[in-house]
């Protein structure tokens, strides 16, 4: 009978082991496929093209800088959610959702009727002779609104496992509601907070969808990538792709190394 | 001199009614009840994190109904103790003189003058969540009373806590209470009550049903619950413990009488208590070391859902629940002499800390 069960066990386990290897393959043989098939020289010739170069940097800094600003206000939106209760409270919940079941072709369109000369925000800024189309600007809305669903949830999830039990504790030392949120809150949910901030940076920054139809220059590395195939070729994308890629890894690897050293 | 008038809070399924009391200066005021008498909420609405829907909270002559928790010159000590797992013990403790701005100087000195008096000078630097259950307390009463509160509010501190270490805290407590700090002490064990408190308020379903000082809430119970809930009416102040060769402990009665009993005697004073239904009436006294008898008169009987319960008047009131049989037995009534027969292994000795 043990035996038997044993046995039921390790075929079990078998064809989980296959299933699980097949879906790392599958993630993982097309990106090993493109490095092999890349020759190495063709990789430093790409890494020396100052066009590459400066669109991978734009899309690092602004998918950073996007991350960072729109913390400011995810962040206590993100607390709001984990700590009061309100009517509605499950349809928020939902919208801040909705830009990850959009399709992205669909924000950029979106987007761009809000920020084209005749949209609410571009007609704003037109008033101050500001131009938002073919800005890294623009290229931020569009990164910040297909990524932000990473940071809140990841906040939001920090902030409800800080038992309120702690902020009460404060407030009865003598703190304010302010220093509650600064001293207690926001370092208890320090870590799911920076997991969502790369998060976010990872997804904005390889976003492409959104990004291509509201600013196709400057181009960030994703359109930079599609241009170079659209108008050379597999072979003249792939080593860009590669590129962008190792790039993109040593970014994010380190970015989750810091803050989970934290 | 905090004034606790008419304040009440009704929840979806829990309502705290018109709840009236005061705690003078240096008062050890313990609320005692049941778990889901409201008492929790009641030291919550105190501390200022619940608002109630009416009554008011007065404070040296202020109304403090609404004033913001960290604004009330309280401090109150969480069943949980709530330590901030983020920070050291040190950071802990100087979290509340952080908050005030005083220079980094009068902080080092005030939480390394605390961690003295608390023993936990030698773990200042360590991270909270590595200490022990006794060390944990010890840092959460530190931080408490870091800001020097007028009055401490204590949930349940000593629920969580093993029996040597219940003395360590209840001897705490009691200097911190000596030293001048007024306490309001929340607790469903009312041998705490008996060996701490100066006024016992008891809670029932949201109410406050009774205050006073503890021998008299125990022994004029105004209701039954109050009378099953304590249950000790019979219930002694005694002094001079001492053990003699025969193994039992003995200490004096209020009148002199001494009575014997079984229990660790490391305090010479405290207050032993016996169960009503231990209490044996008798026309005849029993000679035997290990059996307490008390000689005196019947002033009342009493009938009681399980049979009567007979007041003896032996020059200090004692308890007696007897059955219909025995009453008759006995042929007792008010004014006849009988002898109330207790087994030391019956009556609880409760030092008085």
């Amino acid at each position: 009978m043990i035996k038997q069960g044993v046995n039921n066990f390790s075929t079990f386990h078998l064809v989980l082991t296959l299933l699980a290897a097949f879906i790392l393959l599958f993630i993982v043989a097309p990106l090993l496929g493109m490095i092999i098939n890349t020759p190495f020289k063709t990789i430093i010739a790409t890494a020396t093209d100052s066009q590459v170069l400066k669109s991978i940097w734009l899309s690092i800094w602004v998918a950073m800088a996007t991350s960072l600003l729109f913390a400011i206000p995810a962040i206590p939106l993100a607390y709001i959610l984990a700590r009061c209760n309100f009517p509605l409270k499950n349809l928020i919940n939902g919208i801040i959702d909705l830009p990850v079941v959009i399709p992205h072709s669909v924000v950029g369109i979106a987007l761009l009727g809000f920020i084209a000369g005749d949209g609410l925000l571009g007609k704003t800024f037109d008033a101050f002779g500001i131009k938002l189309l073919g800005t890294p600007f623009a290229i931020a809305l569009a990164m910040a609104f297909v990524s932000l669903p990473f940071l809140i949830n990841s906040a939001r999830d920090g902030f409800l496992q800080v038992p309120e039990r702690l902020e009460q504790a404060a407030l009865t030392l003598g703190a304010s509601p302010f220093q509650v949120f600064f001293t207690i809150s926001l370092p208890l949910a320090w870590r799911s907070i920076v997991t969502g901030l790369v998060m976010m940076f990872a997804r904005g920054m390889s976003e492409f969808g959104a990004v291509v139809i509201i600013a196709y220059h400057p181009m960030v590395a994703s359109v930079m990538i599609y241009d170079r195939f659209t108008a050379f070729g597999l072979k003249y994308a792939q080593p860009a792709a590669l590129l962008f890629l190792l790039v993109s890894l040593v970014v994010f690897i380190s970015l989750r190394f810091f803050s989970q050293k934290r | 001199m905090l004034v606790v008038d008419q304040i009440s809070k009704h929840l979806p399924t829990f309502s705290l009614s018109e709840v009236t009391f005061k705690v003078s200066q240096a008062d050890y005021f313990m609320l005692l009840g049941p778990s889901g008498s409201g008492k929790s909420l009641l030291l919550q609405i105190i501390s200022g994190l619940v608002k109630p829907d009416s009554g008011r909270l007065l404070f040296n002559g202020y109304d403090i109904t609404y004033a913001p928790a960290g604004k009330r010159d309280l401090g109150i000590l969480f069943q949980d103790l709530a330590l901030f797992p983020h920070l050291s013990v040190y950071d802990n403790i100087a979290y509340p003189l952080r908050l005030r701005k005083y220079s980094s100087f009068a902080i080092k000195q005030w939480v390394f003058d605390l961690a003295e008096q608390f023993s936990l000078s030698n773990l200042l630097d360590q991270d909270v969540t590595s200490l022990s259950g006794g060390e944990k307390q010890r840092v959460a009463l530190a931080r408490t009373l870091a800001s020097k509160p007028s009055i401490l509010l204590l949930d349940e501190p000593l629920s969580a806590v093993d029996a040597q270490l219940h003395l360590d805290i209840m001897a705490m407590l009691r200097s911190i209470n000596r030293y001048g700090t007024t306490i309001i002490h929340v607790t469903h064990n009312f041998e705490e009550a008996i060996s701490l408190a100066s006024k016992v308020g008891v809670m029932h379903h949201g109410q406050l049903v009774q205050v006073g000082e503890p021998v008299e809430v125990f022994q004029n119970p105004r209701s039954e619950f109050v009378a099953k809930f304590t249950g000790a009416k019979n219930f002694f102040r005694v002094k001079g413990v001492h053990t003699n060769p025969d193994g039992l402990n003995y200490a004096e009665m209020p009148l002199g009488e001494t009575v014997a009993f079984y229990a660790n005697p490391v305090y010479s004073n405290g207050f032993v208590c016996f169960p009503e239904e231990s209490v044996v009436l008798s026309t005849q006294a029993e000679n035997q070391s290990a059996i307490n008898v008390f000689s005196g008169r019947v002033i009342d009987i009493f009938a009681q859902r399980f049979g009567f319960e007979v007041v003896v008047d032996c020059g200090f009131k004692v308890f007696a629940l007897v059955t219909k049989e025995s009453l008759e037995k006995l042929n007792i009534s008010p004014g006849i002499k009988l002898f109330a027969a207790v087994k030391a292994n019956a009556v609880r000795f409760i030092p008085e800390i």
